[in-house]
């Protein structure tokens, strides 16, 4: 008896490893499918002729200097937030909980300036913001690494419990701190003596984040790259069983990023709440905790392509949201965009690592079983 | 004192969504895959049940509607939104083997805005001259409530209160739990979330259970968002309006620690926990209602932390949740 078997029509064979040049052709190729999509859904919407579309959407994202400067703090922002969480990703932690430590930073931060606002020198007052801030921030951060340290709690749900926790702690603090009363938010805080304000560099208020998200993404490249820290991060990353073997703490290790990126989040807060919005909501994160997990997965973890990767999701929403302004239509247009251009990305991953084989078409199918 | 003749059927219509969700999640995460997209595909299940009632109210005036299209309409454009959703995130998780937790956080962006986008702007883009979009005539099929309910006092208020789709909700989870458990579909289901190599040298079509899963999962937790709008909303959409319930659902999972025949009490609980700031006695201190609102994700954090310290092994995740399955790496 001879049991017919048929030779599948693809197979999948790994790749061994592509020279980066043609990784980023890939990329590139399923961007521009991306960006084709985009235009098709955004002309089905508009019935606008695609390329006025990409006008818009560039007019949008760097129409005028003052664009120009949102859409360098946007980044910023989200850099700042992709490069703290990229740590714990590293090491295979996924720390979902970015937008809470953020949300921590910032309330700390907030509370800094209400309550010491006119007690203490700008400069002391200043100092102790940003050790609040980042001291808040990696609190939140090391709460779930010490009980997936300790019990190997599941740090994916408990960090994303922990969002909502935060965001429900500072939903408090605005009510308690409203003004004015009633109003259902806190307001510009310290209005006239502008204390806790960090100060404008060259009287661009937007600049010092800029600047403070250019340092860290060199600092955490090397802190990943070329220290000992990154090195066990890295190794805990790739096999927990290895890492115990050659005598690395992996409970010290989880502990120590989980601070690090904690830490950092709690940074972009400060950014947030005495750098350009000197005030507090419990939306002040507005989902780019979330967002950060897709900017830092999609560059590979790696802190150079990740000002790429989140450049292209900042100028994507904004351009999109100045789509939805122009053509009357809802703001959340930017998030069905980014929707997109993230899923195509997600899938040419697959391209890179993988290779598809085709049945050789001249062959019979009788042949491939007896062969 | 707690009036829990008024307080029971609201926690049970806060419940009924995140018990949809949490059914759907369950099963999707029984064969491996950890869903965060469940929120996004509620909001779609929910858009495009709006879509298709909208677009059939507007066609038909309210007296000639019948019964059958008008529930039939929304739950089956309901069904294919979020079976679309599922097979995107199979696809691309299981086909492709792309990163689970990124892949469905971006399913989350896309679904919240997909809903929100269309939310406010199919009024526009359909061309037609309402103020907002109220499914009213929709929402009294949905709604529908057996005649004599209102006759039995308390007894109707807590148990017969409840459009059609709540019931279904709890009957879905009980007969997911029953798959679950009792049959050989659901040993091999079970079998793949714990241990794809094994089921896969068994000879079970690994990758035809995550596909199943993932698609029936991600259509149950869509009748979740089209029960929210069409039955606890009035008909009414706005946007945002179901905010992070989606999450909730996430939450319950864990709370149930899988079983979805638990799900059905924990989900009223998790209602009750949503709303409970409103009954109790807090005087003028607004504040602190913020406070109780953070109940149900505390006491989410502590069920996932005592199950871990327990570490007992019927109570744990599916062992392989979050990872994807390679036969070649193995």
């Amino acid at each position: 008896m001879h049991k017919q078997t048929r030779e599948p029509l693809v197979h999948i064979v790994k790749r061994d490893s592509l020279p980066w040049y043609r990784a980023w052709a890939i990329r590139a190729v399923a961007i521009v499918l991306a960006l084709l999509l985009c235009a098709i859904v955004t002309t089905l919407c508009t019935g606008e002729n695609p390329l006025q579309v990409y006008a818009t959407i560039l007019r949008g994202a760097v129409g005028t200097r003052r664009k120009v400067w949102i859409l360098l703090q946007d980044l910023a922002i989200l850099l700042c937030i992709s490069l703290a969480v990229t740590p714990a990703f590293k090491m295979r932690f996924w720390n979902i909980g970015a937008e809470g430590q953020t949300l921590a930073g910032a309330l700390a931060s907030a509370a800094c300036m209400l309550l010491l606002g006119d007690r203490l020198p700008n400069g002391v007052l200043l100092a102790l913001i940003c050790l609040a801030g980042i001291a808040a921030g990696a609190i939140w951060g090391v709460i779930p690494a010490v009980f997936k340290a300790r019990w190997n709690t599941n740090e994916t749900l408990f960090t994303l419990m922990m969002n909502y926790v935060a965001a429900q702690i500072v939903a408090y603090y605005v009510i308690v701190w409203e003004s004015p009363k009633g109003s259902g938010n806190v307001g510009i805080i310290n209005p006239t003596t502008e204390a806790g304000w960090f100060p404008q560099i060259g009287g661009n208020k937007y600049l010092l984040s800029v600047l403070v998200a250019a340092a860290l993404t060199i600092f955490v490249y090397f802190y990943l790259n070329y220290s000992k820290h990154g090195y066990e991060i890295a190794v805990v990353g790739e096999s927990e069983r290895t890492a115990r073997y050659v005598g690395i703490k992996v409970e010290r290790v989880v502990i120590r990023t989980m601070l690090l990126s904690g830490a950092l989040c709690g940074l972009a807060g400060v950014l947030l709440v005495a750098g350009t919005n000197h005030t507090i909501n419990s939306t002040l994160a507005g989902g780019q905790g979330f967002t950060a997990v897709m900017v830092s997965w999609l560059a590979k973890f790696n802190p150079i392509a990740m000002i790429f990767t989140s450049l292209l999701l900042v100028f994507m929403s904004r351009g999109a949201s100045e789509v939805s302004t122009v053509f009357g239509l809802n703001q959340s247009f930017s998030s069905i965009l980014t929707g997109i251009i993230i899923f195509f990305i997600i899938g040419c991953e697959f391209f890179i690592s993988y290779k598809l084989s085709f049945r050789k078409s001249g062959r019979k199918e009788g042949d491939a079983a007896n062969a | 004192m707690l009036d829990l003749v008024s307080f029971i059927p609201r926690a049970v219509v806060q419940g009924i969504p995140l018990l949809y969700g949490s059914t759907g999640e369950t099963i999707t995460e029984k064969s491996g895959n950890l869903n965060l997209g469940i929120a996004g595909i509620m909001y779609v299940g929910a858009i495009c049940g709006v879509i298709g009632s909208f677009l059939y109210e507007q066609a038909v005036p309210a007296a000639e509607m019948v019964g059958v299209l008008a529930v039939g309409i929304p739950l089956l454009s309901c069904l294919a939104g979020s079976l679309l959703m599922g097979l995107l995130y199979c696809f691309l998780t299981v086909t492709l083997r792309a990163n689970q937790n990124v892949t469905g956080l971006a399913l989350t962006t896309f679904g919240v805005g997909f809903g929100n986008f269309f939310g406010g702007s199919l009024i526009k883009l359909s061309g037609s001259e309402v103020p907002s979009i109220a499914l009213s005539a929709t929402n009294g099929y949905f709604a529908r409530k057996l005649p004599f309910a209102s006759k039995l006092g308390w007894f109707g208020k807590i148990f017969l209160s409840y459009g059609f789709l709540a019931y279904l909700a709890v009957i879905i989870a009980l007969v997911a739990a029953y798959v679950l458990k009792r049959t050989r579909t659901g040993l091999h289901l079970r079998a793949v979330g714990e241990n794809p190599n094994t089921a896969d040298a068994a000879g079970i079509d690994v990758k035809k259970y995550k596909y199943l899963a993932t698609c029936i999962g991600s259509m149950i937790a869509g009748l979740g968002g089209l029960y929210y709008v069409m039955d606890y909303a009035s008909g009414v959409w706005s946007n945002d309006a179901f905010g992070d319930r989606g999450w909730l659902a996430i939450a319950l999972v864990i709370f149930t620690i899988w079983k979805p025949n638990w799900g059905v009490l924990s989900s009223f609980l998790f209602g009750g926990l949503y709303i409970l700031y409103i009954f109790l006695p807090t005087g003028t201190d607004l504040a602190v209602k913020e406070l109780y609102k953070m109940l149900p994700y505390v006491v989410t954090i502590i069920v996932l932390v005592i199950t871990s310290m327990r570490n007992k092994r019927e109570n744990q995740p599916p062992a392989s949740l979050g990872l994807a399955y390679f036969r070649e790496e193995r």
